[in-house]
Parts: structure tokens; sequence; C-alpha cells
């Protein structure tokens, strides 16, 4: 009974969408750090992105209208904790397929030890790229140019803890 | 009650922590309102882009060290942030300094510079706490500092560079660069300041001296000066006085005014 209820929490947490990227859920952004029911009440922990980020107010409106629909509980209890740190590593392989259609390329596995990454264009594959600016139009993003086929992009900025 | 170490907290504890956490709470608070001034007014268009974004991850910042005080029952988080006279603030004089001449409305003459080195210097004063609050004894506080970490990895990269290549650039930017640095040197003990209760702080291993951070600074600065041929000053000053203590310049009173016209029509407004 109770696992059913965490699986019905999640399928609801897959309908919220990042409000500024609506391809991609919260839980293929990596931000769903637990799902607890106890008897008729639900707490849901979230790892914020980047902590200035503007539309964390929305998502945390978005989860309990989304998890309300389910009508299962009578105490919906979001929460957003800084610990474990959100990384660039939890977007899913899901996530990061979602990124690719919308435009943004999935941030890079791999860091070098000196902070440097490279990503492909999102469009056309390219590795013939080159960062424009680091910081982009929201917090996660930076802005990009492939020299292929001359397109701005943008990629999800990686963060890790190694920084 | 909150516990250290699966000990109910000491108040000599409590008060050195809280008074760090107000230091580290206000710095980037009015720091990142500074930033948001120069919207629109960067350089370039890019650096618009990349300053906002450093200037609202800095007030993201300010949020989570206010939350901390929040959680230890110093009041409402929005109340702290906004409602606070100068006089309890404890950010460092020189973060609150205004831009340069001018209104962002109006005629602004902000000094480009300026912004360079203070944020520059901070960031890595910031740097060195956070690594050092990584083992801090309050672990609310270390795992913030992990967080906050992460995000300043971009700050300092995109400072760092501006600061070589303004330094590197000769003439008028090299003489800009080089007042603009005066002018930081002579108020930047008040940031390396952590306030009455720093002997406290390193008993407590909440964070490390004074000594040890100011030393570790000029170690990862060193290497840069060095590069762009600038010498490291024997002492920093205070001249305009100890923010840390709640001496502060009527820059940051009329700053106050002014972030906190929206607040006080309803304080209880809901955001």
């Amino acid at each position: 009974m109770l696992q059913e209820n965490v699986s019905n929490v999640m399928e609801a947490l897959q309908q919220v969408k990042d409000p500024e990227i609506d391809s991609i859920s919260i839980i293929d952004l990596g931000m769903v750090e637990k799902v607890e029911v106890i008897g008729n009440s639900v707490l849901i922990e979230l790892l914020p992105t980047f902590m200035g980020c503007p539309a964390l107010d929305i998502i945390h409106k978005n989860v309990i209208d989304s998890v309300a629909k389910l009508n299962c509980f009578k105490e919906i209890n979001v929460q957003f904790i800084y610990y474990p740190p959100w990384t660039s590593e939890r977007v899913s392989d899901e996530g990061r397929l979602r990124l690719k259609e919308f435009g943004i390329a999935p941030p890079p596995k791999r860091i070098t030890e000196t902070g440097e990454w490279h990503v492909d264009c999102p469009y056309c594959n390219s590795t013939y790229t080159t960062i424009e600016n680091i910081f982009g139009p929201t917090a996660c993003r930076s802005i990009l140019y492939c020299k292929s086929c001359k397109n701005p992009f943008e990629a999800m900025k990686p963060v890790s803890t190694l920084m | 009650m909150k516990m250290v170490d699966g000990k109910p907290m000491d108040i000599t504890y409590q008060s050195a922590l809280l008074s760090l956490l107000y230091q580290l709470a206000d710095d980037d608070f009015i720091l990142a309102y500074r930033g948001s001034e120069w919207l629109g007014l960067a350089p370039h268009i890019e650096e618009d882009v990349a300053f906002s974004s450093i200037s609202q991850d800095t007030m993201g910042h300010a949020a989570m060290f206010y939350q901390l005080l929040s959680d230890l029952g110093e009041g409402d988080v929005n109340h702290l942030a906004h409602a606070r006279p100068a006089s309890v603030r404890k950010n460092a004089i020189l973060l609150e300094m205004v831009n340069g001449p001018g209104h962002y409305l109006s005629k602004p003459r902000y000094d480009w510079a300026f912004a360079v080195v203070r944020n520059y210097f901070y960031v890595q004063a910031k740097k060195v706490r956070m690594e050092s609050l990584k083992n801090s004894s309050y672990v609310p506080l270390a795992n913030t500092a992990l967080k906050v970490n992460m995000e300043l990895y971009y700050h300092l990269l995109h400072w760092k560079t501006w600061f070589v290549q303004l330094m590197q650039a000769g003439e008028e930017a090299r003489k800009r660069m080089e007042a603009a640095i005066i002018r930081v040197h002579a108020d930047f003990e008040g940031v390396l300041s952590l306030g009455p209760w720093s002997k406290e702080l390193a008993t407590f291993k909440i964070i490390e001296t004074e000594d040890i951070l100011k030393s570790k600074w000029i170690l990862s600065m060193k290497p840069v000066f060095d590069t762009v041929n600038l010498s490291m000053p024997d002492q920093f000053g205070m001249k305009s006085g100890d923010g840390r203590k709640g001496e502060h310049s009527k820059d940051l009173a009329d700053a106050l005014i002014t972030l906190s016209e929206v607040y006080q029509v309803d304080p209880a407004a809901s955001w």
C-alpha cells in the first residue's frame, strides 16, 4: 500500500517540469532526493540546482498541485534541502535526451582537473564548439556557439563537489 | 534545542556562530545588491548577463545564510534581509560602497575597475572561508558551504579573467585598476576580519583563525599578482571603519532605503 503510494507520487512528480525547460521533469533533473509516505501524509525533499534560482517557488507550488491531484494525502510537505548538494551528474539519461531535444547540450560527463569542460553541439553533434559566456539566461545554463552549423546554443552548466 | 556533536549548543558557541552567520549573510546580501545596480550598465551585453547571474547566485547564498540564522531563532528570513537597520548589519564597509558617482537611473558614472577588484578580491576571500567551513563543527553550515562553494568556482574564474586582462591591457586600464586596488586594499582588512568573536570561532572549530584564512588568501592571490606584475601589500587597512562592529557609511543607509522600499509597503505580504 505504502509502496504503491510512493510510486503514485513519483508519477505525479514526473509531471512537474522545469518551468524554464518544459521538456524535462524535476525527477530527470535529479532534483528529487526523497519521497516518504507516513500514513496519509507525504514528505518530498528536493535539491535546488542553483540557490538563487527564481523558479524554485514555482516548482514548490507545482509539486504540491500535482501531488494533491492524487487525492491520497491529507498533508503534503515539500522541502528544499541543501545536502547532499545537487550536481549536474544527477541529470538522468532520459533527462540528457530531453535537454538535447530542447536545444540545450546536456552537462559534460567529465570535467578535467583544472575545471575545463567541453560539450558537443546539440543540433549537429559537431565537437567544433566554443564557449561564448559561462553565464547564460538562467543560473544553470551557459551560452556556446557551434562553428560547424553556426548556431548559438546553450549547455547545462556542470557543477561538481570537486570544483 | 540545537545540538553540536550530540550535545546541546553552548551559549558562547551560539553567540560566536550567530556573529559569523550575520557577517556571511550581510556580506553577500549587500554585494549582490550592488551587483544588481550594474544591470544594463556593464561594459558589454555578455557581461550584463554574467554579472546579473553572479549577483543572483550571491543573493541565493545570502538567503541560505539568513535561513541558517532563522533556524537558530533569529526571526523571519525576509525580515533579516530587509528590515534590519544599518547599525546592526555586520557586512564589511568595502562591500556597501556605491559603485561610483551618480545613480543607476540617471547619469551613472560607475567604476568598472572598482567592481572587478572588489568582486575578485572578495570572492577569493569567500572561497577561502567556504573551504574552511566545509569542515565546520556546525554541520548545517558545513553543508551550506559545500553548496555555495560549487557555485563560487564560476564566479572566481569570471573575476580573475577580468582582473588579469585589464591589468595587462596597459595605459588607462592599468591606471584605473591600480587606483581601484589602492581603494580596495585600504578597506580589505574589514573583509578579512571575522569580527569580535573570531577567537571563539576558532576555538569551537566553527572556522579557522583569521590569520590562517588571510595567509590562504595571500597564497592564492600571490601567483596572480606576480603574473600581472603587482606586489602584495604588507598589510591591508580598515580605513572607513569596522563593519563587523556595526559601523557603516551613509552608502549603506541609502541602499537600505531603496532595497527595502517594496518590503516596507507591506511587511506581512507573502512573496
